[in-house]
């Protein structure tokens, strides 16, 4: 196997007193992978990602994304650690209301520093390639779900990230939309992109990853990978 | 525990920055209406209230201890229309040299064995009253604070024989002006045995004194109860009311201006604030709404989630105005003379029940008002702003050449205007508040600015003056009767002219004259010197140029109806002057009825009248002790002493400056408070939105830089409509005292503000501004991002 982009050693992640949303947890993405995260709805499958988001710190373990230890970082580091490294798909889109859709698109580069006119560049050539270029100017509540979600992919890809988190993309979405939102991901995939998706979409997870990871009471449950090894 | 007690308690417990914001913004109003009422009563007819708190004499007589006996002057308290009388005590003059060989100017001292009796009482202000030989009580001057003796300070009297030493055992001030100092009557027999000057003087309080007449016929009644020629002088309470209203003529308005102030801060600003924090709660009242609250319910909850906080504000407000007013009470007291102990229960009352008035009526305006909402209005209010709403400034600061999370945070104020202008009106307020203290503190220093522009007073050497101990007019004025002894005019200025450090000078003469359409004698001031008018300053036309023209202040131009430009007539010894009004000054000396005018003028009049009184600036880098001791010297031959004027600030600018400082301290607070309470509400609204911009990359730095830029367009418009809003206020203030007293004021006293204090000003809106933001952005900044996004 390659250097992995993801390393997770044997993470855990306990809040308060209840028991641990992840106990243990080990795994390893190599670049290039399409990982499906499963699992019922308390199985650990949101911490981890916020995890390797760098949004949450474990309670034990490592976590090293890219080379960079996630679980040392702080605050600053993480955000600079996200904006470098990681494209964010949420499942409400988390669209800023008062921002057009290409100022929304903008935001994570321009955060970075980039300029204005560079950033803008960049953001009309994913808006294009993403087919909502049209809606630039427009404000993400006059967009449908589908659309809006093309924009959050196309802001999560801004600042050609390593890996690409997507929590839950097609689960605010009717059918259409889900199906059109699967088809970018796995040309994303088929274009090289690393994802991790968090999901109870089978066929998302049939469609888009090459991996599925089976989360069960903050445990590994099933992990394809490791199916194949044996 | 019933539904709506619960609501109340969890309000108040779980909504802690509100709560808190309440009570600190009540306390800090009560505490400001607390100072701002104390002073109001304080400034009520002072000199009249000191005068009965000490029991003042309508008239203190001064007698010849070689022409009447004590039992004569004791028997003289039966004269017609005496009501009561203190007396005889023994009274010498004296002149006190200080250890380093300086001599004070003469004073005069009374014998008194205690500081009590019938007719003027004066009040200890430090120290003790004399009981044995060689201790002496300096009289305070009301005005000036002078330079601080320390009690147990010595002095010799170089001019008695065996050159006998007193030492400061006390301080004390007289209403009435009785004394420079006083002694045991056994030291006055001892001072006197031994060569000093010996008098008696009774102190009378007349049954009718409201008027000159009156107190002249009970003058008149005391001088046919002793033998002829026994009487020397006499001193009318209304010459002595009239020398403290001049001093305080202006400062009572002023107080009272700051005492208003105070007031209608404290009614503003709690309004502002609990209608925000009511208005913040529009969502939590659609919830209750939606559970079951009815509109009178809602309105209930929360006027008594408002008066929770806002009663414990008004209890600490109380005691923490009490605290703070002590000391500016007493300031007050020694300028006017009172003694008022403290804070009166009244104002106490007035100010709680008020402060509570305004909370209720704030509060259920702003409730009823969310309580008519309907439910699901209420809830959409406070989650994201109405799209659309500032839409356009998004765009406008997205284009700014600036780092995206300023132009991020520029854009925010727009989306919700209102609560935006509640800010600007936290703002403003502040802002306007020190602008305008400031603006008044500076408009008083300027007045006091040409009080300050002499540096040595040039005077007859006294023999028998009665001279006060810090350079200051005697006490009580010139007595009736009395001419005030003049100086050999050319010898001065001959002495002034060979003095090195010698700048400009004005030597004043001082007669009366009458003027039509005046009633009685106005007093008129004949200047001669280098450069007179710098020692006045004009509110409208020319300074003198020659003989035949006269300046006058205001109430001068308002009692005659006459204008600058006008020719009136003065009367002195009989002959008519006719006189050109050629300037507008503003002089408060004489009730304002003062005329000033070329010596040469009054010459025609009384052609021997020369000046008293000479006042000198020295040039820049001369050392004013040693010039007036140089000067002193030079002038000995002349009969005459300089001596320098105290610069010391004038207790009643320290009033001001105390005033100033505390008002502008306690507004500026609450305003950031203000900013405070909108900014945490912001922050709660869009923590979803903050935590979008962290999952993105926003680093805890941007987060802070956006959360201050979101409060800098606010902070700029407050800053400036309040700096405005003080500048208007400030001449407004100055106008209406200054009218309120018959004058006018110069524009070198109403034009404040350079460019750069009203800049600076400005931008103190946005530190305000800023430092309302500053917590909060520190918790946007803090905030766990995945905590944020759960948020909706």
């Amino acid at each position: 196997m390659p250097e992995p982009l993801i390393e997770m050693r044997e993470v855990s992640r306990r809040y308060d007193e209840g028991p641990p949303a992840l106990h243990e947890v080990s795994l390893r993405v190599a670049p290039g992978e399409s990982v499906a995260v499963l699992g019922p709805s308390g199985s650990g499958k949101s911490t981890l990602l916020n995890l390797l988001a760098g949004l949450d710190r474990p309670t034990a373990g490592t976590v090293t994304v890219d080379g960079v230890r996630v679980d040392q970082l702080g605050e600053a580091a993480s955000a600079r650690y996200r904006r470098a490294r990681i494209g964010l798909v949420f499942q409400f889109f988390n669209l800023l209301d008062d921002l057009t859709v290409a100022d929304n698109v903008m935001l994570p580069a321009q955060l970075a520093g980039m300029a204005r006119g560079t950033a803008q560049r960049r953001a009309a050539e994913l808006l294009g390639a993403l087919g909502v270029d049209r809606h630039a100017g427009a404000y993400p509540g006059r967009l449908s779900g589908g659309e809006r979600q093309r924009v959050a992919v196309a802001r999560a890809l801004m600042n050609r990230p390593a890996l690409l988190l997507a929590d839950e993309p097609t689960g605010a979405l009717d059918t259409a939309a889900g199906a059109d939102v699967r088809r970018l991901l796995a040309e994303l995939h088929a274009d090289g992109q690393t994802i991790i998706l968090v999901t109870h979409d089978l066929v998302l997870a049939e469609t888009c990853a090459t991996r599925t990871v089976r989360l069960l009471d903050g445990r590994i449950a099933d992990d394809t990978a490791a199916e194949l090894v044996r | 525990m019933s539904a709506l007690s619960r609501v109340v308690r969890s309000g108040v417990g779980r909504r802690r920055v509100p709560t808190v914001v309440i009570g600190l913004v009540v306390m800090i109003a009560v505490t400001s209406a607390v100072l701002g009422a104390s002073l109001m009563v304080a400034s009520r007819d002072p000199f009249d209230r000191a005068f009965g708190q000490q029991r003042g004499a309508h008239l203190s007589a001064q007698f010849d201890a070689g022409a009447v006996t004590p039992a004569q002057l004791a028997a003289s308290a039966r004269a017609d229309g005496v009501a009561a009388s203190a007396g005889p005590f023994p009274t010498t003059q004296v002149t006190l040299r200080e250890q380093r060989g300086r001599r004070l100017p003469p004073m005069a001292v009374v014998g008194r064995a205690a500081p009590d009796g019938a007719v003027d009482r004066p009040e200890l202000t430090a120290g003790r009253w004399a009981s044995a030989p060689g201790e002496i009580v300096l009289a305070v001057d009301p005005g000036r604070q002078g330079p601080p003796v320390p009690l147990g300070a010595t002095w010799t009297l170089p001019d008695l024989p065996g050159t006998p030493t007193v030492t400061l055992v006390g301080k004390a001030r007289s209403v009435s002006g009785t004394a420079d100092a006083w002694v045991t009557p056994a030291q006055v027999a001892a001072w006197t045995t031994a060569g000093g000057p010996r008098g008696y003087q009774m102190l009378y309080r007349f049954r009718a004194a409201g008027t000159t007449a009156q107190v002249e016929a009970g003058r008149a009644a005391v001088a046919g109860a002793v033998p002829a020629g026994a009487l020397t002088g006499a001193v009318s309470w209304l010459t002595t009311r009239r020398d403290a209203t001049e001093r305080t003529v202006l400062l009572v308005p002023f107080l009272i201006a700051f005492g208003v102030l105070g007031v209608v801060m404290a009614v503003f600003i709690v309004g502002n604030v609990i209608a925000g924090a009511i208005s913040a709660a529009t969502r939590r009242i659609g919830i209750l709404k939606a559970l079951g609250f009815t509109p009178a319910q809602v309105v209930r909850a929360y006027l008594g989630q408002a008066l929770v906080p806002a009663g414990v504000g008004v209890a600490a407000g109380l005691g923490l105005g009490t605290v703070l007013t002590k000391p500016i009470l007493n300031q007050t007291d020694r300028v006017y003379g009172t003694a008022d102990s403290g804070v009166a229960l009244g104002v106490h009352l007035v100010v709680a029940a008020g402060a509570l008035l305004v909370v209720t009526v704030t509060a259920w305006a702003a409730a009823a008002r969310a309580g008519r909402l309907r439910s699901v209005d209420a809830l959409a209010v406070g989650r994201t702003p109405r799209p659309g709403r500032g839409r356009w400034a998004a765009r406008w600061t997205a284009r700014l050449p600036l780092p995206r999370p300023l132009t991020l945070g520029l854009a925010h104020p727009f989306a919700r205007p209102l609560r935006s202008a509640s800010v600007v009106a936290a703002i403003a307020f502040g802002a306007a508040a020190v602008t305008f203290a400031v603006g008044l503190s500076v408009s008083l220093n300027r007045i006091q600015e040409v009080e300050d522009v002499a540096d040595v007073r040039v005077m007859p050497r006294f023999e028998g003056s009665r001279e006060g101990p810090g350079g200051g007019p005697p006490p009580g004025g010139t007595p009736v009767g009395e001419e005030p002894p003049s100086l050999d005019g050319p010898a001065v200025v001959a002495a002034l002219t060979a003095q090195p450090g010698t700048g400009d000078y004005v030597g004043l003469a001082q007669t009366e004259v009458t003027v039509p359409g005046v009633t009685g004698a106005l007093d008129a001031v004949g200047v001669t010197g280098t450069n007179a008018g710098r020692y006045y300053r004009m509110v409208s036309g020319s300074w003198l140029t020659g003989p035949g023209q006269i300046v006058v202040a205001t109430p001068f131009l308002t009692a005659t109806g006459t204008r600058v430009g006008d020719t009136v007539t003065l009367t002195g010894r009989g002959v008519e002057i006719a006189v050109r009004i050629v300037g507008e000054a503003f002089n408060v000396d004489g009730d304002g009825m003062q005329v000033v005018t070329d010596l040469a003028t009054l010459h025609a009049a009384e052609p021997d009248l020369a000046p008293a009184t000479y006042f000198v600036t020295v040039r820049p880098g001369t050392d004013r002790e040693a010039y007036a001791t140089g000067l002193g010297e030079a002038l000995r031959p002349a009969g005459a002493d300089a001596t320098t004027v105290s610069h010391e600030p004038d207790e009643m600018l320290l009033i001001i400056g105390t005033l100033t400082g505390l008002l502008s301290l306690m507004l500026v607070v609450v305003a950031g408070l203000g900013v405070l309470n909108v900014v945490v509400l912001e922050t709660r609204e869009r923590v979803h939105d903050l935590g979008v911009h962290k999952a993105l990359g926003m680093t805890p730095r941007q987060m802070t830089a956006m959360v201050v830029a979101s409060v800098v367009v606010t902070g700029l418009a407050g800053g400036a409509a309040g700096t405005a809003i003080g500048v208007a206020v400030q001449r407004a203030v100055l106008d209406a005292m200054a009218g309120g007293a018959g004058f006018a004021l110069p524009a070198s006293v109403t034009d404040a503000y350079r460019p750069v204090d009203l800049l600076l000003f400005g931008l103190g809106g946005l530190v305000i501004a800023v430092g309302g933001a500053l917590l909060p952005a520190g918790w946007a900044a803090r905030t766990r991002t995945a905590v944020a996004l759960r948020t909706e």
